[in-house]
């Protein structure tokens, strides 16, 4: 797809970020805005995926370890036609299927996991990928992981396992944003050398700009390697499209208020 | 009624790594994990025969948790098994979330259950794991009672559930005494002695103790009614309603914490649909130590005199 047409799409999932996000009164809208591109690029170009047959034993699987910016992935699951784009006003309601946190039990197609602790994605991920490599079928598992949940000890077991195991179709997604709920990440708790740590533990590792269309078009393009699993450093800003949000931390766990929301949204006009 | 005997000294995990061997022979999708200590909990069998369907994870348990999640959700049948301290406790948050929120057929095999694991002190002596893991949604909690019920009920466990089932066993031999012919079902207790002057509800290695408090309580010509609770989640409410309505008292006994194990899910029952007097037997709510399982059940109170006389101190109250 060309970039300006995924553009379009990004354009319209944050739209739809803010529009629900507001609806519901309480969320995350600061990493949801800020990977806004990557889900475009992933549900647009990348992933093999069936809107009208979620379940089709050949699509590519999304995992989604930071379960808190669940808005992104709904906007764009009903961007790409797995639900009408109404019920995205249904976000964090009682009886909604769009949980607060990804819940498979409410039945929302196109939902892999529900997550919401941090540190267990990528475990899970790993689990499919094994599952793929012993049934020798060939698909894609991409996961999506938050800089700060690097910080889970857990997430290191994961990626030790997923080396070890050789699981070359397995692609971590870090949004390496730099700011989590207490503030930078290099302040709250370093986690640099970030390329080093992932080479250290068996992967191929990719960095890009998590913003920029082409340059997730290209690094996507990379993957999958041989032998290796592979990990995306996508540089992001929290906030992405919004000028008053864009690396303010303290818009991690803020919504917009409804006064706000006009503005906000001629902004991304 | 049947009079069980011991046909022979043997662990409950040896049962349990029967039991998925048996599964595994019939059914392709089972898949088994590795933390390490593969021989000690007896997946060696699994992994002896089927080396392609086994993944060493080393010493890793969230993350072998979390991935039997990836391995449950494309349609594999994974078995995780490690000792109950490790298995239930340092795992919960995975198992609460990746496993039982996302209701996955997921076995997890707790072994080196109780204090009779003995030597190896309060660490390794899993006494808190029936409380977590039965407080969580979707979870099927099973402690059978000696090795054939744990074969038995890890096969059922296998080829008859959906949800996510933790499975308890132990580590140093006990009588086996269960007969395959009788009827076992998840979710239903058995009921090994018939008697209506109290109830003793026992699971896992403690039904044995039980069943030999009930004969020498027989000799003094008290008829106690001895229920295994091989299953503690579902819980079979109606066995044990019926006993409460027939025999007025009810002990239990289980080698875990006296908080928050079976005899609370018991009480948790016989409180609400039909109170009797209830004595709860289990661990007194501190940690273990190190001594042979011998004298650490002696110390206390996990065996069959010291239920003898706890039972008559019920029926006396």
């Amino acid at each position: 797809m060309a970039t300006t047409q995924l553009e379009h799409i990004a354009k319209d999932i944050r739209k739809s970020v803010l529009i629900s996000l507001t609806e519901a009164g309480s969320g995350h809208l600061g990493g949801s805005l800020g990977l806004a591109d990557v889900f475009t690029v992933l549900y647009f170009q990348i992933m093999k995926h069936f809107p009208e047959k979620p379940n089709h034993p050949d699509r590519d699987k999304l995992i989604l370890s930071i379960g808190h910016i669940a808005p992104v992935l709904y906007a764009t699951l009903s961007e790409a036609g797995y639900f009408e784009k109404e019920e995205l006003l249904t976000l964090r309601k009682l009886g909604s299927r769009l949980q607060g946190h990804p819940g498979r039990d409410h039945g929302l197609p196109g939902l892999e996991l529900s997550a919401g602790s941090l540190g267990q994605g990528l475990s899970v991920a790993v689990g499919m990928a094994l599952a793929d490599k012993m049934d020798e079928k060939k698909r894609e598992i991409f996961c999506i992981l938050g800089d700060g949940e690097l910080q889970e000890g857990s997430v290191w077991e994961a990626a030790m396992s997923a080396s070890h195991h050789n699981l070359n179709h397995l692609c971590a997604i870090v949004d390496r944003n730099g700011v989590q709920i207490d503030g930078q990440t290099s302040d709250v708790m370093n986690i640099e050398p970030l390329a080093d740590k992932w080479k250290a533990f068996g992967w191929e590792v990719l960095e890009c700009d998590g913003n920029n269309i082409d340059s997730l078009k290209e690094t996507f393009s990379k993957f999958p390697t041989v032998n290796k699993p592979t990990v995306i450093l996508a540089r992001t800003k929290m906030g992405k499209g919004i000028k008053t949000i864009e690396n303010d931390f303290h818009w991690h766990g803020r919504v917009p208020a409804k006064s706000e929301l006009p503005d906000f949204l001629k902004e991304l006009e | 009624m049947r009079f069980y005997t011991n046909k022979g000294d043997k662990a409950t995990r040896f049962g349990f790594g029967e039991g998925v061997l048996e599964a595994a022979k019939l059914n392709p999708s089972v898949v088994g994990i590795g933390v390490d200590i593969t021989a000690s909990v007896s997946m060696d069998l699994f992994a002896n025969q089927f080396p392609e369907r086994f993944f060493s994870i080393g010493i890793a348990e969230q993350n072998a948790v979390g991935i039997t999640a990836g391995l449950a959700l494309s349609r594999k049948i994974p078995v995780f098994s490690t000792y109950g301290v490790f298995a239930a406790l340092r795992t919960t948050d995975f198992i609460r979330i990746s496993v039982c929120y996302n209701n996955l057929h997921v076995i997890i095999g707790g072994a080196h259950a109780g204090i009779s694991v003995g030597p190896d002190g309060a660490t390794h002596q899993a006494l808190e794991d029936i409380a977590i893991m039965r407080v969580l949604p979707n979870m099927t909690v099973l402690s059978p009672a000696d090795a054939t019920q744990a074969r038995l009920l890890t096969e059922k466990a296998i080829n008859d559930l959906e949800g996510p089932v933790y499975i308890r066993f132990g580590r140093e031999p006990v009588p086996d005494f269960t007969i395959p012919e009788m009827e076992t079902n998840i979710g239903k207790g058995q009921i090994l002695k018939e008697g209506n002057d109290l109830s003793i509800v026992a699971t896992g290695h403690m039904v044995w103790e039980a069943l030999q408090a009930a004969y020498s309580l027989k000799k003094k010509g008290i008829n106690s009614r001895v229920i295994n609770l091989h299953t503690i989640k579902p819980i079979d409410k109606e066995i044990l309603i019926k006993a409460a309505k027939e025999t007025g008292k009810i002990l239990t006994i289980e080698e875990h914490q006296i908080h928050g194990g079976m005899g609370s899910a018991v009480a948790e029952v016989i409180s609400q649909h039909y109170p009797v007097k209830m004595r709860i037997m289990g661990f007194p709510d501190q940690f273990g130590e190190s001594g042979t399982a011998g004298e650490l059940l002696q110390k206390y109170g996990l065996t069959a005199g010291n239920i003898k006389k706890e039972c008559e101190i019920l029926l006396d109250s």
